[in-house]
């Protein structure tokens, strides 16, 4: 499998399940190009709403239709979607409205467009909501599965997705499980939890570090699998977490809250924007230049810990 | 037209309703009566008179929909269940309280009469279009109601709904605003005029009425007009008073969100009941 776009497998996907479950409906708001519900709008117009730019009232339309049976996804850039919080607290948290909020070009791996078109506090606002749940795939076949879970579950969902392509990492889809972490590297003295654009690089700063690290995809953000935390720190002297997202409010907290809970003995580093806004450039130089490359991942361990 | 025997029995099911969105504001001790009374006229004719519904099958598929998307106005909505018997009496009592289904603004989880959990406003018309679209996907005859406040016409998202429902033709969603004039800091023509509001929404491509929000002659005949529209989703603007019904309330924002003493909501129901009707 050649490296692809987590946009293009979720875009190719919601065409097949179009095709198997008549309730699917999809909504985008001007967007539907980059985030690739355009697929299943050619496929199935009568079953596609293009809401125009106007990510609120799409929120809630798509809230709306969930209650008369339907399984809408609505889909825009993460920043826009998330951005509209109030309207999916309570038009589709509190409701308890079966919606899959799809956000894409998360983080600066969207490059180019710079810090406004790039999802770095999706998560953190996401997360606050009682019910939500949040997958973020890191390759194809990850991101086929857990499309195809969010179509099943009852519930809101926020999937996060990339604009850019991802190397694979899964070997079947079946590797992904709800709610569950995938040990992607079993380990001992040092582990790295990563989620999304970010788990193919942790996969590469591994093998740059010594010792045997452990390697865990979170690709289920909320509910987080305390338990294989728990079981992982057991095993670790220190655990390093890796996202594309601000430090605050997304993978870094949430495994935080556990081991603070938990009691860990061993040191925590937190990688990701440390609290800052995003800019323009080439992904892979961001990726350098916020310290979530392999190269960089790799350094901050050796500086730290080694 | 309605017979005069049907608007008198709407007359009658209001005047109770106004009783009781009294009666269980004062037993709360809080909660919005000038909203509840201004939009009450408006929930009979519908629940009363319009709406395909079963008051004993909340979960009804076929039913039609009303989301009130001025929560605030909720008492009146649980004045109308009550006196159609889909809740107790008794249960009215409850509102606001610890560990009722009856919240100060509504919760359609806690409370399955309720269509959509509104309060934050400006976000029930959305909601609203959902559920049109959905019906005419399923190919069901269902129609979708909304009630907005007229302050909430404000908030953006309103305006976003506005322009998308005419594009999807959703001549099965009927929009009431209750044009009361009234919000918390004052009248709205005040705080942030809306006018020309009818304009407004014949511009964005709506079928629009104006009427008395509180003369059921004029409220089913709006809603008669709303029947035949081929293709447009339908607004009517129904000119409210604020607490009406109640002499010292009306058009009194003071009465936007106090409840009335023990004494007052005697002097109120006194006011109701010996009224004309």
């Amino acid at each position: 499998m050649s490296a692809k776009a987590t946009r293009d497998s979720f875009g190719e996907t919601l065409v097949t399940l179009g095709k198997e479950d008549p309730r699917i409906v999809v909504l985008d708001a001007d967007l539907s190009v980059s985030t690739k519900s355009v697929l299943f709008a050619k496929a199935y117009p009568e079953r596609f709403f293009q809401m125009g730019i106007a990510e609120a009232n799409m929120v809630g339309t798509a809230a709306g239709l969930a209650f008369t049976g339907y399984v809408p996804f609505l889909c825009s850039f993460g920043a826009f979607v998330a951005g509209r919080y109030e309207t999916i607290r309570v038009s589709v948290g509190y409701s308890d409205a079966n919606v899959k909020i799809v956000g894409t070009h998360a983080g600066l791996g969207i490059g180019d467009d710079g810090y406004t078109q790039m999802g770095l506090e999706d998560v953190n606002v996401l997360r606050g909501l009682p019910g939500m749940s949040i997958l973020q795939p890191c390759d194809h076949l990850s991101t086929v599965a857990a499309v195809r879970y969010a179509a099943k579950h009852k519930g809101a969902v926020y999937l996060r997705l990339t604009r850019q392509k991802l190397p694979a990492v899964y070997e079947s889809e079946s590797q992904f499980v709800f709610g569950k972490g995938t040990v992607l590297k079993e380990g001992k003295d040092l582990a790295l939890f990563a989620s999304g654009a970010t788990v193919a690089e942790a996969l590469k700063a591994a093998d740059h570090v010594g010792g045997q690290p452990w390697v865990v995809d979170f690709h289920t953000l909320k509910p987080i699998d305390r338990d294989l935390i728990v079981r992982v720190a057991r095993n670790s002297k220190h655990i390093v977490t890796v996202e594309d997202h601000n430090v605050v409010g997304g993978l870094g907290t949430a495994v935080a809250e556990v081991l603070a809970e938990e009691g860990f003995g061993g040191k925590l580093l937190r990688l990701g924007l440390q609290d800052k806004y995003g800019e323009s450039g080439d992904p892979g130089a961001l990726y350098d230049k916020y310290g979530i490359s392999a190269a960089k991942i790799a350094e901050q361990i050796r500086a730290k810990f080694r | 037209m309605a017979d005069s025997q049907t608007i008198q029995k709407l007359e009658r099911l209001a005047a109770d309703c106004r009783v009781d969105i009294l009666t269980m504001l004062e037993q709360a001790k809080s909660g919005h009566p000038g909203g509840s009374l201004s939009v009450i006229d408006i929930l009979v004719a519908l629940y009363f008179h319009e709406m395909k519904q079963d008051p004993q099958r909340p979960d009804w598929e076929d039913r039609d929909r009303c989301v009130l998307s001025k929560g605030h106005g909720v008492p009146a909505m649980y004045a109308v269940l009550a006196n159609q018997g889909s809740i107790p009496k008794s249960e009215l009592a409850t509102l606001r309280q610890i560990n009722s289904r009856l919240q100060g603004h509504p919760d359609r989880v806690a409370f399955p009469w309720a269509e959509a959990s509104t309060g934050s406003l400006g976000q029930g018309l959305s909601i609203a279009q959902g559920l049109a679209l959905g019906f005419k996907l399923a190919g069901k005859s269902s129609r979708a109601f909304c009630v907005l406040g007229d302050g909430e016409t404000q908030e953006g998202q309103i305006w976003e709904a506005a322009l998308s429902a005419p594009k999807f033709k959703l001549n099965n969603l009927i929009c009431f605003t209750d044009n009361n004039n009234g919000q918390i800091d004052g009248h709205v023509d005040e705080v942030m005029d809306l006018k020309p509001l009818a304009e407004k929404w014949r511009a964005f491509r709506w079928a629009v009425h104006e009427i008395n929000g509180h003369d059921f002659g004029e409220i089913l005949g709006a809603l008669d007009k709303a029947r035949q529209e081929k293709e447009k989703p339908t607004m009517i603007i129904a000119r409210t008073v604020k607490g009406k019904g109640v002499s010292f309330m009306e058009n009194n924002i003071g009465w936007h969100g106090v409840a009335p003493s023990a004494e007052q909501t005697q002097k109120a129901v006194a006011e109701i009941r010996g009224g004309k009707r």
